[in-house]
């Protein structure tokens, strides 16, 4: 596609991330990175830890040990709005919406860190404040139409099938203009067509925004389409990372999902 | 068919008999139930952003009013006092964040709301500790707020009103205006909606929770010392009062728990119904009428509409 990967500049880097709940590990040493422009996959059977590097990635998790170096700063402590508005946005693996706003309402959030006038300006809704509100609604209404959502647009979320949902929630990650996009499980419970349609868009905001995305998922067929390289976990453990093709030959791999004969 | 009649006739007779005192009685109602209302605005503001019904909100209504006269009697002059009141309701909320919210985050909401019992018993603590046990006098005339009455005559009788009555109700009504007009129309009163929908997807659009409760708390410590001086001004300061916030509660099954509008609707139906009852239809059970048809209004409304007038309708999907 485009320049090939090495010349890719990283654009995050995991080191030696450990992160423990009391006795239970949850990650262990694990490192790896991801390049910008690039989709990063992250696999692995069940408890493998993939949801929990996401929450460290974003915030929500701080390891005991390691470090994550995003867009060049190293940091120790980060809360998730931090995160937010340094540009990493994310999707949650059961959808979180705000289910009793309406989808425009709900993607309009998205663009909170963005709208900075005067608080008292958008009282009165007047002057400064009135454009940029003009702004950002032009703005999500061209994320509603790039997701085929127009139909949905004033209904509350929470009547809504899941399958829209999902893509709601992708709208609102969207609205954040993120450097970095993080999907947790974007395909799962979703029929093919469905499927389809949210590979495309991710393929789209991929090649279009040019975002960075790092997505969970475990439908082993969309993964080895879509992603550019794949870092696989088992138990917390780090035991693969590479290309596709590296990753499916890879014998550890092979057992991790299909098991070992003892 | 006596009965009946008591019932259904005989009270809207003697209503077209004497429209004054119909008017009168309709007066008193709706400056009962805007103070009603107020006090429900304070949890609805709290239920909205935490989800957690705040049983402290009557006792921060009396702390801020104890402050507030606690000060003046203290020598400090009354419209500092009022400013200084304003900061400790500030430093309140700062600490309600810090030392009960934060530590408590992502808990089940029985947890959170065991927690404002906590802090209720706290406040009448403090409050003792520092202003003493015994009930104070607003220092209505102190702040500027009018006293006496007005009559007006109207349909052949005179209609009374006291003027610190109309006071509150101006000054509801710009409270609840500009409530109103911060939740719909600012980039924080949407943030405001979303943490109340879904605290992790708010994290991760970058609201900053701590922040959106910091400023929930302030606003309804603003509420609660608004209601504190109206109320404190009918009857007085003690920590008595804190009861009287309980009948926000058949005010909010009314009106819903997180409807702005619905407070306030709420609150003017039951100050309205509980004056009208206790007149009217209160001589037929030999009165007392006022304090229990609240909460049989609003036990009618949890059989046919338990998301009250306005609340959000509750939207599961199996």
């Amino acid at each position: 596609m485009s320049a090939p990967e090495k010349e890719r500049p990283v654009l995050l880097s995991v080191e030696n991330v450990s992160l423990a709940f009391g006795g239970v590990k949850a990650i262990t040493d694990v490192s790896f990175d991801i390049r910008k422009g690039e989709i990063r996959a992250i696999i692995g059977p069940n408890g493998a830890g993939k949801t929990s590097m996401l929450n460290v990635i974003n915030g929500f998790y701080h390891p005991q040990y390691g470090r994550i170096t995003f867009k060049g700063a190293t940091r120790k402590r980060m809360k998730p709005y931090e995160a937010a508005s340094q540009g990493i946005a994310r999707t949650f693996q059961n959808v979180a919406l705000f289910k009793g706003m309406s989808t425009l309402d709900n993607i309009l959030a998205g663009r909170t860190l963005k709208m900075n006038r005067g608080f008292f300006w958008q009282l009165l809704r007047h002057g400064p404040a009135l454009n940029e509100e003009i702004e950002h609604r032009k703005f999500c209404e061209e994320i509603i139409d790039f997701l085929e959502i127009e139909h949905i647009r004033k209904a509350p979320v929470g009547k809504l099938p899941y399958g829209l949902q999902k893509r709601v929630e992708l709208g609102r990650a969207l609205a954040m203009q993120p450097e970095l996009l993080l999907l947790d499980e974007p395909m799962a419970g979703m029929n093919l067509e469905e499927k389809e349609d949210m590979s495309r868009f991710i393929i789209d905001v991929n090649q279009h925004y040019g975002t960075t995305i790092a997505l969970i998922e475990h439908d082993i067929g969309v993964v080895m389409d879509l992603s550019d390289r794949i870092v696989v976990l088992e138990y917390g453990h780090k035991i693969a990372d590479g290309t596709p093709q590296e990753v499916k030959s890879d014998q550890r791999v092979i057992d991790a999902y299909l098991g070992v004969a003892h | 068919m006596d009965i009946l009649y008591k019932i259904f006739i005989d009270p809207f007779v003697q209503m077209g008999g004497a429209p004054d005192l119909l008017l009168q009685t309709l007066w008193e109602g709706l400056v009962g139930g805007m103070l009603y209302a107020l006090i429900a605005l304070g949890f609805v503001l709290i239920f909205k952003a935490s989800g957690v019904f705040n049983f402290a909100q009557g006792i921060m209504m009396v702390f801020a009013a104890l402050t507030l006269v606690g000060l003046y009697e203290k020598g400090v002059p009354a419209y500092v006092a009022l400013g200084l009141t304003i900061g400790v309701m500030y430093v309140l909320a700062l600490g309600v964040e810090r030392i009960v919210l934060r530590p408590l985050v992502n808990q089940p909401d029985i947890i959170l709301f065991m927690a404002t019992f906590g802090l209720t018993y706290f406040l009448i603590g403090l409050g003792e500790v520092i202003f003493g046990g015994n009930s104070k006098v607003m220092i209505t005339q102190q702040l500027g707020l009018p006293s006496g009455s007005v009559s007006l005559e109207v349909l052949g009788g005179f209609v009374s009103m006291q003027k610190i009555d109309i006071s509150a109700a101006v000054i509801a009504s710009i409270m609840v205006a500009g409530l109103g007009v911060f939740f719909q129309r600012t980039r924080i009163g949407r943030a405001l909606r979303a943490v109340a929908d879904d605290h992790q997807a708010a994290l991760s659009v970058g609201i900053s929770l701590n922040q959106i409760w910091v400023i929930v708390w302030f606003t309804a410590g603003i509420v609660a010392l608004a209601t504190g001086i109206m109320w404190g001004a009918r009857s007085e300061v003690s920590f008595a009062l804190g009861t009287i916030a309980l009948k926000a509660l058949p005010v909010l099954v009314l009106g819903g728990f997180t409807s702005v509008p619905g407070a306030i609707v709420g609150g003017l139906i039951i100050g309205i119904g509980e004056k009208l009852g206790e007149f009217y239809w209160g001589p037929l059970v030999g009165g007392g009428i006022e304090s229990w048809l609240a909460y049989f209004i609003a036990l009618g409304f949890l059989l046919f509409r338990p998301q009250g007038l306005f609340g959000e309708k509750i939207i599961e999907r199996i």
